[in-house]
């Protein structure tokens, strides 16, 4: 099955611009279903981005990130082909991880 | 899509003892000593700061200090989000020695949305997308040299985002 | 005084005959209606009265109406929340039936790049037909059961095949056909007829007022409104159907809505399709 995670990592001079997509609920638990019973909490907390062994980027997230959450943020270095890998943990603790490449 | 359930034997942080192999559901309190993907992960998950109600607590929790508005924080939001459930916000600063970045919803149940660890060589600029339940102000605070530095902007809400 | 009111008299009373005696089931005159002419005169109603609006971006619904909206928007479709939906979308095109067909079979050039000719009309049928109905006739060919006209399934299939139509012009027939005339002129004077506890007609909102708000959103033109369908409502946190879109509009202006695919929703989308004819199909297309 396809990852949860869509990744686009582009090079532009020094700099690899990275943009995220992730599929998933972020419910808050806040929120009631049609039953008015309470849709528990189900979001992702940390979100982690490496780049040649490093990490170049780190989310900790709530429960007040958009469902099929998005980020986007740029790092310094990068060279084309090379990987990125992304890894998420929920609060329930399922996780999913992908590699992209520097395009 | 390919979630994996991480066994918990062997976890150095038994929410329930002596239970056997329970699954923890959604306790926030995930043992970060079995997910492989996340050894590298320095820092726990700030789940203090997370579950506190107000901007300044929120901040407190997660920096021990106050920030200060700055005007080399660029707060990038609408006047009037289309909908509260996703509203682009991005920051980007001229400040130096940048190592974390935070963004909070004055009006939320929570005001702690996101937080960003920003290693060096990491540019100081995030986009994201959250919810806001209300016509609020939303605070980015950037943690640079040590210091905190803030700016705020009120987005006005009409449909609210968290739902019903 | 007494002239003038045995006059209005009169006039009321032909009026009111006029109306007793023209029964919806009455064939129109082919020479009464011009789609030609309609669609001219509702290109130029919307460019006169938004002249800094391109053609094109019409079918950007609200967007096009509003700054601080579009500036939102655009930040979005740089990696737009209805990737999701349009992935499961191909998948489900492309995946076979229990007996081994799939919806290729059932579309001319194997359903790519096809949705600007939707909705047609059906000489054989007599009816307009449009790509929701196709699809679930083509499952119901082949042995597989219909997808709800509002759920999920069928907006991602629908949405599938608007992305391999994207930037291509609409371009619906109305054939030499009374019946297919009479349709179209159905669609036209449903969008133009006031229902609802709120009176309003498709007319109140989309052409009296767009890019003002009811409430708290900004309301879409109807020049191009159906180009970007399906649309992934942040409202609905999904994607929704053409069907999906037309009920919850009569259920919002409290009015009782008609079944999906009824006739009178199948014309109206032909009516409203048409005179978007040229406007670029933008589907799947993101929406408050």
């Amino acid at each position: 099955m396809a990852s949860t995670i869509r990744v686009r990592a582009t090079l532009s001079g020094e700099t690899t611009e990275v943009q995220a997509l992730i599929q998933h609920p972020m419910d808050s638990g806040f929120v009631k279903d049609a039953k008015g019973e309470i849709i528990p909490p189900h979001f992702i907390q940390q979100l982690t981005f490496e780049y040649d062994g490093k990490s170049v980027f780190a989310a900790d997230w709530g429960g007040g990130v958009s469902k099929d959450p998005y980020v986007k943020f740029s790092f310094k270095g990068g060279k084309k082909g090379d990987d990125l890998k992304v890894s998420w943990i929920d609060n329930k603790g399922a996780t999913d991880t992908t590699t992209a490449k520097i395009l | 899509m390919t979630t994996t359930h991480h066994g918990f034997s062997g976890t150095r942080r038994l929410i329930l003892q002596g239970a056997g192999a329970v699954a923890l559901i959604g306790l926030g309190n995930i043992p970060f000593g079995l997910a492989p993907a996340f050894a590298a992960a320095n820092d726990k998950y700030p789940e203090d700061a997370f579950k506190q109600k107000s901007e300044a607590d929120a901040i407190k929790a997660l920096y021990g200090k106050t920030a200060e508005a700055s005007d080399k924080v660029k707060l990038d939001a609408p006047e009037i989000a289309e909908n509260g459930a996703v509203v682009p916000i991005g920051v980007s600063t001229t400040l130096a020695d940048v190592t974390s970045i935070s963004f909070l919803v004055s009006e939320n149940p929570n005001a702690l949305v996101a937080s960003y660890k920003i290693p060096a060589g990491t540019v100081p600029s995030v986009a994201n997308r959250i919810k806001m339940a209300k016509t609020s102000n939303v605070i980015v605070v950037v943690e640079a040299g040590g210091k905190l530095y803030s700016a705020t902007k009120e987005v006005k809400v009409t449909v609210g985002g968290c739902g019903g | 005084m007494h002239v003038r009111s045995a006059i209005r008299l009169a006039s009321a009373a032909l009026t009111l005959a006029t109306l007793a005696f023209a029964s919806p089931q009455t064939a129109v005159a082919a020479d009464t209606v011009d789609p030609v002419a309609d669609a001219k005169a509702f290109r130029k109603f919307f460019t006169d009265k938004f002249p800094k609006v391109k053609l094109e971006d019409f079918v950007n619904g609200p967007y096009s109406m509003n700054e601080d909206m579009h500036r939102q928007w655009e930040e979005k479709e740089q990696f737009p929340p209805y990737e999701f939906s349009l992935d499961m979308g191909k998948e489900m095109f492309t995946k076979p039936f229990k007996n081994g067909k799939s919806y290729e079979d059932c579309f001319p050039n194997k359903g790519i790049g096809i949705r600007q000719n939707y909705p047609y009309f059906d000489e054989k049928e007599g009816k307009v037909v449009t790509l929701e109905l196709a699809l679930n006739r083509c499952r119901e060919a082949n042995g597989e059961p219909p997808f709800s006209y509002v759920r999920d399934e069928m907006a991602a299939l629908t949405a599938y095949m608007a992305f391999t139509s994207r930037g291509k012009p609409f371009d619906i027939k109305i054939p030499n056909d009374p019946r297919a005339l009479e349709a179209y002129q159905n669609g036209k004077e449903y969008f133009y007829t006031r229902r609802g506890q709120l009176n309003f007609s498709c007319a109140t909102c989309h052409v009296q007022s767009p890019g003002e708000r009811i409430r708290a959103e900004v309301l879409a033109p109807a020049l191009g409104i159906l180009n970007a369908m399906p649309i992934y409502r942040s409202e609905w946190s999904g994607m929704g159907t053409t069907s999906r879109r037309f009920t919850t509009c009569n259920s919002q202006i409290r009015g009782v809505p008609f079944a999906p695919q009824d006739d009178e929703y199948r014309d109206l989308e032909y009516y409203l399709s048409y005179v978007s004819n040229g406007l670029p199909i933008s589907g799947p297309g993101a929406r408050p």
